[in-house]
């Protein structure tokens, strides 16, 4: 039951912060964009609960969930999307560039597919060193038409690479509806094309996701390489900031969409499984109270305002050892063997 | 005369092309149904169909290659990339295929492609998503490289470029799409190579393409109005070809140069006007030539941050002081 409340928590506070966001923007507090996953929460939370906090996790351009489900500090991540110094990137990234490193989050990302290869590239670096972690690839539909989604699925095939592909198919890639431009119907049949297994689930499902993660998860873990997993997904929202939506979509499609909103169905569930009205409203008031509380810490935040040209190169005191930057605390020992 | 906006000025173009010629077609993403993401292509689906405006995947390798397919073999593809950082996913295509193809097959085909795509930063959308790439296009033997600064000459360029037998990359801006000049009515066509004098000027020569046009005609008139400096403004308008007799004239004229350019200034725009200008001007220059440029960083999205690396009426007037001390 706590887990079950947990989760509603996590998805709860993915939507209340993304609202945060959505609200910075309309009244011109911060500026830029930003892509709301709205709608797409069960995706993130359910995939994460089916991983260690070890595992890396590599993002796309609409990436808050994947950062909140990871454990990132929503005022910290506000902060960034504020550009403030005390943001995970001291206001150098924004939204569609954020890492933190303590959690092995290796950073949304702002190119279409472009961060599918450098989850590989972890991967490879858990299979050489043998940590044990398992990477999550998240990446859009529209992504899976780029270049870099088929050389990296090959890749990490070949070399059965410690990895999880998770294409979140929300149907559109921008303004294109994703039948429109895409060979096939579920990206996941693409998996075949690489001998890997191809897996399909509702991604307002929250418990499907976890299972198929876990499934896939393992099967990294244990060795066997890589699985694409297509979560079938919606957002509520525009695309980003600039839109509301509707122009491309019509309003029976996204109501009809809404009616599985997750976080609803997930209420709907506790109170079934005989969580009481009260418990869920005073979690719902907690995390209401959270978002606001950081978005007061990001908008009374100090912007950087001195290190624009700092940075671009490693300092000259790291120049000797730069410890691997995401690395586990294996990474450090070994730095220690070699400095010594 | 009418006064249009850029964005008008190419749609009309597009538009009056794809009348002239049936070869012509449009191939890029949301450029149909959601009629361009900063609207460049509205009304063309309507009025030319979807086999004239083609909705791609989120595919910018194989678009760019489509486009030299479907060129080698009769068409005219106009290729939209969303921005120029973009291009670089197809860049191999564009370097390695479009601009080598005519020379390296001993002339026997051509790639009369164009690729149309916004570059510029100063909206705050942050290091992988506000680069100046041009200069690695100009770079490059086999492409021509455009960019106006005003919708007329949006217009007669890119009408010029869909007629150019060889592959033009067509530079345009974000922040240029809503701002608003005279077009003419009649038909015309701007040639490709050729750069314009925007603002003449006796004492030092302001030399720049794209957005940073304005910013130096801006500078321009902050050095008439609070220095009394008489600043000629010179609009390149064409990396390559380079019209560099309009560019050596000016500051033969003028004997002090200054240029702006939105990107990096290491191995850029700035540097092969001044290496032009020391090749074939030397003896006019009365001092150095200054190049003021994005600061030397990815571009960080902070406001204050942003506002700091890119370049600036402030840089341009100072930087142009200087050289007349
Ligand atoms: C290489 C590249 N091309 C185009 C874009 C512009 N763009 C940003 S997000 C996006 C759509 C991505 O669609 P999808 O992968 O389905 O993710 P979603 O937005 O639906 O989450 C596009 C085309 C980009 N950022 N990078
Ligand atoms: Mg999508």
């Amino acid at each position: 039951m706590k887990q079950h409340m947990d989760y509603y928590r996590q998805m709860l506070r993915i939507r209340r912060c993304e609202e945060q966001i959505g609200w910075l923007f309309s009244r011109g507090l911060t500026m830029g964009t930003a892509h709301l996953s709205i709608g797409q929460e069960a995706s993130a939370v359910g995939v994460m609960a089916a991983t260690r906090p070890d595992d890396y996790a590599v993002s796309t351009h609409r990436g808050h969930g994947h950062l909140i489900a990871k454990g990132a500090d929503p005022a910290m991540m506000l902060a960034e999307i504020c550009g403030r110094a005390t943001g995970f990137c001291r206001g150098k990234g924004g939204s569609q560039h954020i890492a933190v490193r303590e959690l092995n989050f290796l950073g949304t990302n702002g190119i279409t597919g472009g961060g599918l290869p450098v989850a590989t590239g972890a991967a490879l670096y858990a299979k050489t060193r043998k940590t044990g972690q398992v990477v999550l690839s998240f990446f859009g539909d529209g992504a899976s038409n780029q270049g870099t989604f088929h050389e990296s699925l090959n890749m990490a095939a070949a070399w059965k690479l410690p990895i999880v592909y998770v294409c979140e198919n929300n149907g559109y890639a921008m303004f294109t509806p994703t039948c429109d431009v895409t060979s096939v119907v579920d990206i996941s049949v693409r998996g075949a094309a690489y001998g890997i297994p191809g897996v399909k689930v509702d991604g307002m499902d929250l418990l499907a996701v976890r299972e198929a993660a876990q499934l896939a998860i393992l099967r990294a873990r244990t060795g066997h390489g890589p699985t694409l997993l297509e979560v079938k997904t919606y957002r509520f929202c525009g695309h980003s900031k600039s839109d509301n939506g509707t122009k491309y979509r019509s309003r029976e499609e996204i109501a009809e969409w809404e009616k599985r909103d997750p976080l609803r169905t997930w209420r709907a569930r506790l109170i079934e499984e005989g969580v009481s009205e009260a418990e869920i409203e005073q979690l719902e008031a907690d995390v209401e109270l959270e978002m606001a509380e950081a978005t007061r810490f990001a908008l009374d935040s100090p912007y950087a305002e001195y290190e624009a040209l700092e940075g671009v190169y490693a300092d000259e005191s790291a120049r000797r050892y730069l410890p691997g930057f995401f690395n586990s605390s294996r990474d450090a020992a070994m730095a220690v063997e070699v400095s010594a | 005369m009418a006064t249009k906006t850029y964005r008008e000025a190419l749609n009309e173009a597009l538009r009056e092309e794809m009348y002239r010629d049936p070869n012509v077609f449009i191939i890029g993403q949301d450029v149909g149904k959601f009629e361009g993401a900063y609207r460049v292509t509205q009304g063309l689906l309507a009025e030319f169909g979807p086999k004239r405006v083609k909705d791609a995947p989120i595919s910018e390798m194989a678009i760019a290659g489509a486009g030299i397919g479907a060129a080698m073999a009769g068409l005219r593809p106009v290729v939209e990339f969303m921005t120029i950082n973009f291009t670089l996913v197809a860049i191999d295509q564009i370097v390695n295929n479009a601009a080598k193809i005519r020379y390296m097959f001993g002339g026997q085909v051509s790639v009369p492609m164009v690729i149309r795509t916004p570059g510029g930063g100063g909206q705050q959308l942050t290091a992988q998503h506000s680069q100046n790439l041009e200069n690695w296009y100009a770079n490059t033997p086999g492409l021509k490289v455009v960019a106006p600064v005003t919708p007329a000459d949006a217009k007669g360029l890119l009408k010029a470029a869909i007629r150019d037998p060889d592959p033009v990359f067509f530079l345009e801006n974000l922040a240029l799409y809503n701002t608003r000049g005279e077009v003419p009515d009649e038909e015309y066509e701007i040639s490709i190579g050729t750069a314009d004098i925007k603002r003449e000027g006796t004492d030092i020569s302001l030399i720049a393409h794209s957005r940073m046009v304005n910013v130096a005609l801006q500078a321009a008139q902050r050095l008439q109005d609070e220095e009394g400096v008489s600043a000629e403004v010179v609009d390149i308008r064409s990396l390559r070809p380079l019209d560099t007799e309009t560019i050596v004239n000016s500051v033969k004229k003028t004997n002090h140069a200054v240029t702006v350019e939105e990107g990096w200034t290491t191995f850029g725009v700035g540097g092969e006007m001044a290496a032009l200008l020391a090749d074939q001007a030397f003896d006019y220059l009365d001092a150095p030539v200054k190049r003021v440029g994005g600061e030397e960083v990815p571009m960080p999205y902070s406001k204050p941050l942003e506002r700091a690396v890119i370049p600036s009426v402030d840089k341009v007037v100072s930087a142009a002081m200087e050289v007349l001390a």
